[in-house]
Formats: C-alpha cells, sequence, structure tokens
C-alpha cells in the first residue's frame, strides 16, 4: 500500500484541529454570556438570570474539557508529525504558544474551578471575577494563537538563516500584517457562534412551551447581539479579505475562482472550477462583482490564479466552496438578526411560530462557518506552511506512513466515540433545562474539574446514579 | 550568555516535568489503583480526591512539552517523532482518561465502561510516559539533525521496564496521596498499598539505575569514577533513606509524610537522570547548547516566564488551599 506520508500528516493534523476548533469556538462565547448573565445578575438581583448561569455553566464543563483534552494533542502535534517545520519556525512561533500557556492556559483552567463550583464557596463578586478571568483566559488564548496562525500566513520581524526563522522585532512578529484583522475576526465568530446555540435553546424552549422566563431572556440577548454583530462580521470579513488580498493573493483568486488577471473578476455564486482546463464550468455569476468587492470597481484588476504556476496554487474547489458556505451562513445569520429586531420590535418575537422553528433547529451553523473558513485560510495557504518561507510538503516529521496511518485511524475512532458521547450529554443537559430552584451544592468543593459540574447536573438527571447522598 | 542561558532553560524545562511528573502523578495513580476500590462508594471517594486537582496538574504537560519546543526547537524536532507511537498512545490514553473522569459520573448503565476507561487510561499513559522515559535513556538516532531512526527503536524490554516503573511511581504517588486526603477504608487500603509499593519502586529505581550505566559506558564514568563516586553517592543513599522514612511513617499512621516522601523518590530519580545526561538533551549525542533556540527567543520568554510563573505558582496553590482537608467516606459532591 502506498501511502503519501504527507497527506496522512495532513489529515491527521486538519482532523484533530478541525474537532478542536469547535470547543474553543463555543467556549470563547460562552464564558463571555455566562459572565455577563452573572454580572447582571450582581447588578439587578433577578433569580433568573443566576439559573441562567446555572444552567449553561454546566454545559460549559463539557465543552471546556473537550477542548482542553484535543488542545493537548494538537501542542505535542507540531513536534510529532510537522519537526521540520518545529525546528524552521521554532524560534519564531514556539514563543507565543509558549505564551499562550503561561497567560491565557493557566488562567483559565485554575479560575475554571472557582466558576464552577465555588457558587457558595467564596463571595459573589470573586465568583463573578472568576467567570470574568475565564473569558479573559479564553479571548487572551485567542490572541497568541491567532497571532501564531497569522505569522505563518503574513511572517514579518524576522529573518531567515539557513532555512530557520530567527526573530528580530517581536512587535512585528506578534502584530503581523493579518493578525489585527485574523483576531478580530475569528474572535467575532466564536461569539456569533454561541449566540446561535443561546438562541435555537431559547426557542427550543418557548417552541415547547418551557422555562419562559429564561427562554425570553435568551431570545433577547441573542437576537440583540446577532442584530448588532453579524452584519460587523460582514464588515471585519471584508476587511480581512481586502488584507488578504494585499498579502495573499493568490488566496484571494481561488476563494473567487479567479483565473485571468487581466480581466475584471465576476462574483460566483457557482461554479465548478476546473483546474485542469483552468476555467470555471456551470458558473451563475454577477458580472464584476469580485472586483467591486475587492477593488471598489468594477473593471478593477486583482491578481488571478494563472498568474502563478500551477504548483504554486491551492486546491481550488475546497477554498472556493468553502468560502461561499460561509459567506451564505454569514448573510443568513444577517437575515436572521435583523429580522428578529423586527419582529422583537412589532412585539412577535415569542409568538412567531415559524422563526422560532427554524431558530430551534439552527444552532449548528456558527461552527459549519468557523470550520469552512479555517479551511479558507489554511488551505488557501498552501502549498505554503509559512507563507514564502516553508511548504507544507517540508514541513513534515521522519515518521513512515504505517505510524501515521495507524495513528490518523486511532484519532479518528477516539474522537469519533468523545465527541459523541459529550454532543449526547450536552443534549441532555439541555433537555433538562434551567433548574428552578437553586441547587445543592457539593459541600466538598471540586474547583479545577470541568465536567464534574456536568456530573451534578447527571445526578440531577439520573437520580441515584452510584453515589451517596448525605 | 551562550553558555548559560540553554542551561537557565533546561533548568526550568526539568522543574516544569518535575511538577507534571508529581502533579499529574498523583491523579494517574489514583486511576491505576481504581481496582483496587471495593464498591463504587469507594471508586467515588478516590474520585473525588482529585477531582479538584487534575485539570490545573495535566497543564503543566502542556507548558513541558511547549516549553521543549520554546527552548530546544532541535531537541523538540529530534525526540517527538523519534518517540512518535509512545506519544501518540499518551495523549490518546489522556483524551480517555479525562473524558472517563467525567463521563463515569454521568452514565447510568454504561458507567462501568467509563470506569474501565478511567483506569485503562491513567494506567496507558503512565505507562507511555515511562517508555518515553526509557527510550530517551537509550538514546536517540539523529543524523544531520534529524532523527534517523524507525519507528520501533524505543520498543525494548528497558523501555518497557522503565514503563512498569513509572505505573507503580504513579501508584505509589497516588496511594500516599489517598493516605493524605481520605479516611475509612479508603486510607487504610492506600496504606497497604503504599508500603508494598515503596518496595516495588524502589526495586525498579535500582534496575534501572544500574541497567543505564551498564549498558551506557559513559554514565558509567559519570558515577563511578573517582572523586565522582563520592559526591554522587548521597543520592541512592538519599533514595534509599526516603524510602524507609516514608515506610515507617506508614507503619505510624502518618498522613503527610509519606505523599512528600514518595515525591521525594521522584525528584531522586529525576536528578538521578540529571546527573548521568547533562547535558544532553537528546541522548546520546544532541546537548542543550546544540539544540537551543535562537537567544533572542529564549530571552523573550525568559522574562516573561521569570514574571508569570510565580503569578501561576500562587493562584495555583491558593486552589489547593481553598479545598484543602480531607474527603471523608461518603462526602462528596452531595
Amino acid at each position: 500500500m502506498d501511502l503519501d506520508p504527507v497527506l496522512l500528516a495532513r489529515l491527521q493534523f486538519a482532523f484533530t484541529i478541525t474537532f478542536h476548533i469547535i470547543f474553543p469556538a463555543f467556549t470563547i462565547g460562552l464564558s463571555a454570556y455566562i459572565a455577563t448573565v452573572l454580572v447582571l445578575w450582581l447588578g439587578t438581583g433577578r433569580e433568573h438570570y443566576h439559573r441562567l448561569a446555572r444552567f449553561w455553566t454546566k454545559i460549559f464543563a463539557v465543552s471546556f474539557a473537550m477542548g482542553v483534552v484535543s488542545g493537548i494533542v494538537l501542542s505535542y502535534q507540531f513536534g510529532t508529525n510537522w519537526s521540520r517545520f518545529s525546528v524552521a519556525a521554532g524560534n519564531v512561533v514556539a514563543p507565543l504558544i509558549g505564551y499562550e500557556v503561561l497567560t491565557a492556559f493557566f488562567l483559565e483552567s485554575t479560575f475554571l474551578g472557582v466558576m464552577l463550583f465555588g457558587w457558595r464557596r467564596v463571595p459573589p463578586w470573586l465568583h463573578v471575577m472568576s467567570a470574568a478571568f475565564v473569558a479573559a483566559g479564553t479571548a487572551i488564548s485567542a490572541f497568541w494563537i491567532l497571532s501564531a496562525n497569522s505569522w505563518m500566513q503574513t511572517p514579518a520581524g524576522h529573518e531567515m538563516r539557513n532555512g530557520a526563522a530567527y526573530p528580530l522585532d517581536w512587535l512585528a512578529i506578534i502584530f503581523n500584517p493579518s493578525f489585527p484583522y485574523r483576531f478580530a475576526h475569528m474572535l467575532t465568530a466564536a461569539y456569533l457562534t454561541t449566540s446561535f446555540v443561546v438562541l435555537a435553546v431559547g426557542a427550543r424552549y418557548l417552541v415547547a412551551g418551557r422555562f419562559a422566563e429564561e427562554a425570553r431572556t435568551m431570545l433577547r440577548m441573542a437576537v440583540g447581539f446577532i442584530a448588532i454583530v453579524a452584519p460587523l462580521q460582514l464588515f471585519i470579513g471584508d476587511q480581512h479579505g481586502l488584507n488578504t488580498l494585499a498579502h495573499q493573493p493568490i488566496k484571494v483568486a481561488a476563494m473567487e475562482a479567479h483565473w485571468d488577471g487581466s480581466k475584471p473578476g465576476d462574483l460566483l455564486l457557482f461554479a465548478w472550477p476546473d483546474e485542469k482546463a483552468e476555467a470555471n464550468r456551470f458558473a451563475i455569476a454577477i458580472p464584476y462583482g469580485a472586483s467591486l468587492i475587492l477593488t471598489h470597481d468594477p473593471n478593477g484588476l486583482f491578481p488571478g490564479l494563472k498568474s502563478v504556476p500551477a504548483a504554486e496554487r491551492p486546491p481550488i474547489a475546497p477554498v472556493f466552496f468553502a468560502f461561499r458556505i460561509m459567506v451564505g451562513i454569514g448573510l443568513i445569520m444577517i437575515a436572521t438578526g435583523l429580522i428578529g429586531v423586527l419582529l422583537w420590535w412589532q412585539g412577535r418575537l415569542f409568538e412567531t411560530g415559524w422563526y422560532l422553528a427554524v431558530a430551534a433547529r439552527g444552532w449548528w451553523i456558527g461552527f459549519v462557518a468557523v470550520i469552512a473558513g479555517w479551511t479558507v485560510t489554511e488551505s488557501g495557504r498552501q502549498p505554503w506552511l509559512v507563507t514564502g518561507i516553508l511548504r507544507t510538503a517540508d514541513g513534515t516529521s521522519p515518521v513512515p506512513a504505517a505510524s501515521l496511518a495507524t495513528t490518523l485511524v486511532l484519532f479518528v475512532v477516539v474522537y469519533g466515540i468523545v465527541f459523541a458521547m459529550g454532543i449526547y450529554y450536552i443534549n441532555r443537559l439541555i433537555e433538562n433545562g434551567p433548574q428552578g430552584r437553586a441547587l445543592e451544592l457539593p459541600s466538598a468543593g471540586l474547583p479545577s474539574r470541568p465536567l464534574s459540574a456536568a456530573a451534578d447536573a447527571a445526578r440531577e438527571i439520573f437520580p441515584g446514579s452510584g453515589r451517596a447522598r448525605t | 550568555m551562550e553558555w548559560y542561558l540553554p542551561v537557565i532553560w533546561a533548568a526550568l524545562i526539568g522543574v516544569s516535568v518535575a511538577l507534571y511528573v508529581v502533579l499529574d502523578g498523583f491523579d494517574l495513580g489514583v486511576g491505576i489503583l481504581f481496582p483496587f476500590a471495593k464498591n463504587e462508594a469507594e471508586r467515588d471517594q478516590m474520585i473525588n480526591s482529585i477531582a479538584p486537582f487534575w485539570d490545573g496538574n495535566e497543564t503543566w504537560l502542556v507548558l513541558g512539552g511547549g516549553g521543549l519546543w520554546v527552548a530546544f526547537p532541535q531537541a523538540y524536532g529530534v525526540i517527538m517523532p523519534a518517540l512518535y507511537l509512545p506519544v501518540i498512545v499518551m495523549l490518546l490514553a489522556l483524551v480517555f482518561r479525562g473524558v472517563a473522569f467525567e463521563f463515569r459520573g454521568v452514565a447510568v448503565t454504561s458507567k462501568k465502561y467509563w470506569n474501565f476507561a478511567f483506569v485503562a487510561g491513567s494506567t496507558l499513559a503512565g505507562f507511555a510516559q515511562g517508555v518515553i522515559l526509557g527510550g530517551l535513556i537509550q538514546g536517540i538516532r539523529v543524523e544531520n539533525g534529524q532523527f534517523a531512526g524507525g519507528p520501533f527503536d524505543w520498543a525494548t524490554p528497558f523501555a518497557a521496564l522503565c514503563g512498569l516503573g513509572v505505573v507503580a511511581g504513579y501508584a505509589l504517588l497516588g496511594a500516599t496521596w489517598l493516605v493524605m486526603k481520605t479516611d475509612g477504608p479508603v486510607q487504610a487500603s492506600a496504606r497497604q498499598n503504599a508500603k508494598m509499593l515503596l518496595l516495588v519502586v524502589l526495586g525498579f529505581m535500582g534496575v534501572v539505575s544500574l541497567w543505564t550505566p551498564l549498558s551506557i559506558p559513559h554514565i558509567a564514568g559519570r558515577w563511578f569514577s573517582m572523586p565522582n563516586i563520592f559526591y554522587l553517592a548521597p543520592v541512592p543513599i538519599i533514595t534509599v533513606l526516603a524510602a524507609f522514612v516514608g515506610w515507617r511513617a506508614l507503619s505510624r499512621g502518618d498522613d503527610f509524610l509519606p505523599f512528600f516522601c514518595a515525591i521525594a523518590l521522584f525528584l531522586l530519580g529525576f536528578l538521578g537522570l540529571a546527573i548521568s545526561w547533562f547535558p544532553y538533551l537528546v541522548p546520546p549525542t544532541l546537548t542543550v547548547w546544540q539544540t537551543a533556540a535562537a537567544p533572542a527567543s529564549q530571552i523573550f520568554m525568559l522574562v516573561g516566564t521569570l514574571v508569570l510563573l510565580p503569578i501561576i505558582l500562587s493562584y495555583y496553590g491558593f486552589v489547593y488551599w481553598l479545598f484543602r482537608g480531607k474527603v471523608r467516606a461518603g462526602e462528596g459532591y452531595h
């Protein structure tokens, strides 16, 4: 059997990181939401905010633990599967990851414990502060990881010597050209992803006629947030696209399946890029649309795929379609927000059945958009691992294909089981809903143990599940 | 600067790994000892004693691996592929351990499967870490700064022995932790196990300590030559002493001392390894200076680390303090 080790390494990294990003995409937003709701509770004293916070904290615990466990895998995978990259880029990229561990990981994992289990053990202000620290930790983590990843996209502040990058200017490295846009875009995406989950849960309860007060609060907060932030994300995305055009024009060419840079680009709603023919089939196009968006001039020109040899181009179809999926979802998000605000203004938000039914089923769209977006940016960077410096094929480890195939299968199996159980469990927590009265709290505190809060919830769901009650 | 900067970093990585081994060691150890619990209530008590701490403990593993990358990218880039399968197995075992930890509290009919996953994950993770250690001690084939060996170079009886030794060592840490943090039958059983494990671990340490210099001449030279043998003799002597003190403490019914004796054993073993191997980070050929990152990178990271590490240790310790005291039989979530 002739397996390509580079392809296997790429598949494994793509699989493990796609699995991983789902969780931070949720927990960044959810931790902020929980902290917000707790502050509202502190400020207004209204009990349902407290119930909401308790409810979502249990779900947060499950998701956060999955994120941690899948994240450790990635920090070692740089070395196991991409050792030549680790050496070539390590002087620049590794410290950024190191600071992520020191400023974000320890902060969030330590205060998580107080957040999950300190409800009665510490004064309310300390508990709320802990939740805020966790939210801050997740955002700080996004800062460093986006900085590292952005440096791989648009390297700066370094010099190359003997095939390795050496740092010259740390500010230029950290705040490399694409970083501000990508950080803003991802952070906003995380908050939007969470808001659609909150929206869906609120809508689900309203449709079922349960937990009315909490459901209305969730719906209002979600709709308000989406209505403001989804259009904002469109603007951020547009700016991000313009920045990408400046620094990674071939990626943009792939996003738009724009072959010929000597002509203006059409906005392709759908097409089938044919790499051999270097043309698009079955195109449904808005003429001059791409030029208009990218250069603000319908006759503006921007580089086409044919301006570089085929070996320098990313895979067109994944980048092209993923981009359309992401933008399509973005437009749906904007519509959801605007329609929601309109209904709210008309006083019909909680009674409009079709809107609630659709919203209740749409909890997943943020996650799909995030994965699609990451596919665009990472696949669009190919064949480069670090743009202009190191090709993906030159970044791998000297590990034989058989070992790679084995571990890839293991990851798929293990993650498949874990992921399925996690989703199943979160769904049960949602099904059970926010509890009507304050819960009995554990007499022994259990801080830094994310999923044990979920276990508390389970004991409510499955009375008599094993443990002696005192 | 060129000389001591990598040495400082080697010490920092060493501290990070030592902290990980001791901290995650005891909660992996509790997992390894799970089969000794007689019923679900005892299992719950064991879990509750480590519940507050295990997630933070595991973060030191990320700092250890990430820190190795930051400070010694060439070593990171050789060691990880060289020990590919044991590292991946360790990571997957830790995934299962972490998930099983919590899912067993949720599941009803499938709880026993998650109990099994918890034991298996903890044990396999410990074993894999021991194999990684053994693989390192045996040396790694390097050519032109890259790993040049095969996928099973590490798979030897010696590595398997190290794997078992680490499992026993973690079990010892877990048992002495339970002596410290629990009461009732769980504590009593842990006390018995700890005494037995003290002997087992001492045995493993003895075998590895003799096997290593016998098979690697330069290590023999380091330990057994004059005058080194006089300077270094205290290490094995204090190790045996620590075990003896631990044994006495266990017999006397002491709650705290056994755990710290177990820690002492680990730290002394670690010290022995460092003495054997310094300055080689990738035995037998690559030193800390050869594999060091650019000075600018090491300094950039060092400045932040010196500021942040004390802060981290402070709030970390605060959490341990918040959850001090015994986890009594029947106590826990309720």
